[in-house]
């Protein structure tokens, strides 16, 4: 070969994405061949199609439409702590379902804070549950993504056009018209599309936020249907349901998810001559403030509300945390195993097939694959006595997407940079791997390595398939004891999740970072 | 003897063709208009570019498809000559071996490249705590412990100011005598090619045409030669 353009094997990364291949669509020939259609889908599956649809819909357009007003005014304005509050936009990300959906109701909830507050002025409690606590949790985590992913929109457009536009005297309207609706047009679709994939597959919010017939998700009903009934047809039967709408939306999202950009800059720092009055600057500062309230002020009922519990935790929730970090560890160990190879060969130019087995996780939900591997494992052995590993694995092949999109842009940096140097001094494939590679991909593999142990951390989905009394992760466990009305322990739990899940995304990230080169 | 026998190298839709021998020894520039094909003849000898037609062969030996790292060559690129990540000394021992296991007699000939460029005592450096000559010193040195008798460079000292390409350009021309390895540079300053170079090979509209003596070519150039240097 005298045209590689990298010394690397191919086949730990091939091996890795057949693995993920061999898992997903070995889960979904299993569905698709154990549901039974003759049945037909009943008029509350039906139901659980349209409140999945509409839900997902709804939180879309809120989410966009409240995040476009938010991320105008982060991308006018510069102040003290912005760099912080764009991080923390990025935190619902890590966060555990069950923890947000908990500050929710100690906020929006019967006797949560503003219910109490309303009580003193003679009115009658907020209702939460249904559609728009649905709805409400979907956008508390999507404002903000959607709010990042308009902000980038904002910053992509180079500083020069600002400066022309300000050079040819325009105003705050001139600009939108010029620059910022072009760009919204373009950015926009996108990113509700992408929410609109995210909320279809919401499983953790419409078992604590929804259920009954009125607000049911696909995700609920599968679980439903498994769980109460054992009426495996029926949660394979849905689950195909279930994979036609994420493959569909997902298709979307991707395509929606690209489009050009606005032409190169100069990475100038972007600096506005627009919307400098009085009137803009408190429009925008209400906005900001507003936003960042919306989103601490669950955190902060979680950190008050959980703190008195903390010292009294029943010891099945120590055990539940005690495999929580394993299990995220060992979902985290399984990710890198797969990811990084996969990441190396693809990055080698040879990877289409690969870069596809890195993408599939996107087009199954946690439940549909639970289901799937149900059904391929149960005549062989146990299945709930393998709830944990089940769970792990499945955790690190959700992530694998995520994963991907961090490693392999950085990977292809290091072989364009080094790829020709190396092969022109005969160096060997795994020297090239250990050496040269993995060491210039340690802040990305930190950070991926974080976003997944944190994701398995704080995951309830397999989970809640198939565990039993005596296996419990943290965030199940934080669930059993809001069924259980234990409110008070359900809140120190869940603040523990939080503290860990965290406390390990801080670890491997920072551990990413150690050795920065010069 | 480096002879390209009717060779075709592709580079995606382009492609150069040369027919040319270059004898042991000689130090050659390559000069042409930009887009017509100097770094795709340069990266076909290095053998990052298939050959589609025809032969190159050193020595009389066939290294048309022999991969890069088992051709007689060095080469210094535009740029990433170096590992950022990797010490100065770690980067010249990748010279010697490519799995950086030296033994004492290896690693007193890399510190003697180094003294050589005048890097003695920057070892423990990474790349990026070195001045932009520096760099390109230490690049050269790695290049000495190659040892390769075929020595390749894609205009890497573009980046340098004028003096200090001089000052680099004198050293490779040093180097070469030392060694008597085969120098061959591509070039868009026909000053240069005057200073260290013997012999032109002029690449136009995808043909490298056989290398000419440096002094007459420039003296009394052909028509595409004249329309390139203005």
């Amino acid at each position: 070969m005298a045209h590689r353009a990298v010394p690397l094997a191919r086949w730990p990364g091939s091996g890795a994405a057949t693995l993920v291949g061999a898992l997903i669509l070995g889960a979904l020939a299993a569905v698709a061949l154990r549901a039974e259609p003759g049945q037909g889908l009943g008029a509350a599956d039906w139901a659980a199609v349209r409140f999945t649809v509409l839900q997902a819909v709804l939180s879309a357009l809120i989410s966009v439409a409240l995040a476009v007003p938010v991320a105008r005014a982060l991308a006018r304005r510069r102040f003290a702590g912005r760099r912080a509050l764009i991080a923390l936009l990025g935190a619902p990300f890590i966060l555990p379902v069950i923890v947000a959906v908990l500050g929710l109701l100690t906020v929006f909830g019967r006797a949560g804070w503003i219910s109490t507050a309303l009580g003193w002025l003679g009115l009658p409690p907020v209702q939460i549950y249904g559609l728009h606590g649905v709805v409400l949790a979907h956008v508390f985590f999507n404002l903000p993504l959607a709010a990042r992913l308009i902000l980038q929109g904002w910053q992509e457009i180079p500083a020069e056009r600002f400066r022309l536009a300000a050079q040819l005297g325009a105003g705050p309207r001139d600009i939108w018209r010029l620059l910022e609706r072009p760009m919204l047009v373009r950015v926009v679709p996108g990113a509700a599309a992408v929410i609109f994939a995210i909320c279809l597959s919401s499983f953790a919010v419409a078992l604590t936020l929804g259920g009954g017939p009125r607000a049911t998700t696909i995700e609920l009903a599968i679980y439903q249907a498994f769980r109460f009934d054992f009426d495996l047809g029926r949660a394979a039967l849905l689950s195909c349901v279930q994979i036609a709408l994420t493959v569909a939306a997902a298709l979307v999202a991707l395509r929606l998810g690209r489009g050009d950009g606005f032409g190169g800059g100069l990475e100038r720092p972007v600096q506005r001559w627009d919307a400098n009055t009085r009137g803009h600057r408190v429009l925008d500062g209400s906005l900001i403030a507003l936003a960042a309230t919306f989103l601490m002020l669950p955190l902060a009922a979680i950190v008050t509300s959980g703190a008195p519990g903390l010292a009294k935790l029943p010891p099945s929730v120590w055990q539940a945390a005690l495999n929580s970090v394993l299990v995220a560890l060992a979902s985290t160990a399984a990710l890198l195993g797969l990811a990084v190879p996969m990441a190396a060969t693809i990055a080698a130019g040879r990877g289409g097939a690969v870069e596809l087995a890195g993408l599939l996780g996107l087009a199954v939900s946690p439940l549909v694959i639970g289901t799937g591997l149900f059904v391929i494992l149960n005549p062989l052995t146990d299945v709930f006595a393998l709830a944990l590993p089940i769970t792990a694995l499945v955790n690190a092949v959700m992530a694998l997407p995520f994963a991907m999109r961090i490693l392999v842009p950085r990977a292809r940096q290091v072989v364009a940079q080094n790829g020709r140097l190396a092969l022109s001094l005969d160096m060997r494939s795994t020297f090239f791997l250990l050496r040269v590679l993995l060491p210039r991909m340690r802040a990305q593999i930190g950070f991926a390595a974080g976003l997944a142990a944190a994701l398995s951390m704080g995951d309830l989905g397999v989970i809640a398939l198939f565990a039993d009394p005596e296996r419990a992760t943290l965030p199940l466990q934080v669930y059993r004891l809001m069924g259980a009305y234990q409110m008070q322990a359900a809140a120190g739990a869940a603040l523990l999740l939080l503290a860990l899940s965290m406390a390990l995304f801080w670890l491997l990230d920072r551990g990413g970072r150690g050795h920065v080169e010069a | 003897m480096l002879k390209l026998e009717g060779a075709t190298i592709r580079n995606g839709p382009f492609e150069v063709r040369a027919d040319l021998a270059i004898e042991p020894g000689r130090r050659v520039a390559v000069i042409g208009p930009s887009g017509a094909g100097k770094t795709t003849l340069i990266e076909g000898i290095a053998g990052f570019l298939p050959v589609t037609q025809g032969r190159i062969l050193w020595r009389d030996q066939d290294i048309t498809h022999a991969p890069p790292g088992k051709r007689p060559v060095a080469m210094l690129f535009q740029d990433g000559n170096l590992f950022a990540h990797l010490s100065i000394a770690q980067n010249v021992g990748l010279g010697l071996r490519p799995d950086m296991r030296l033994n004492a007699e290896q690693k007193e000939r890399v510190a003697g490249a180094l003294a050589r460029v005048g890097l003695t005592g920057k070892e423990a450096r990474k790349p990026a705590e070195l001045s932009g000559g520096q760099q390109s010193r230490a690049a050269l040195a790695r290049v000495l412990v190659q040892a390769r008798p075929l020595l390749l460079l894609d205009e890497p000292f573009a980046a340098l100011g004028p003096a200090l390409k001089h000052a680099m350009l004198d050293l490779v021309t040093e180097l070469s005598e030392e060694t008597g390895a085969t120098l061959l540079m591509v070039s868009h300053d026909p000053a240069d090619a005057r200073r260290i170079t013997d012999r032109i090979i002029l690449v136009d509209e995808g043909i490298a045409h056989p290398p000419r003596e440096t002094g007459p070519l420039l003296d009394d150039p052909p028509e595409a030669l004249r329309a390139y240097l203005g």
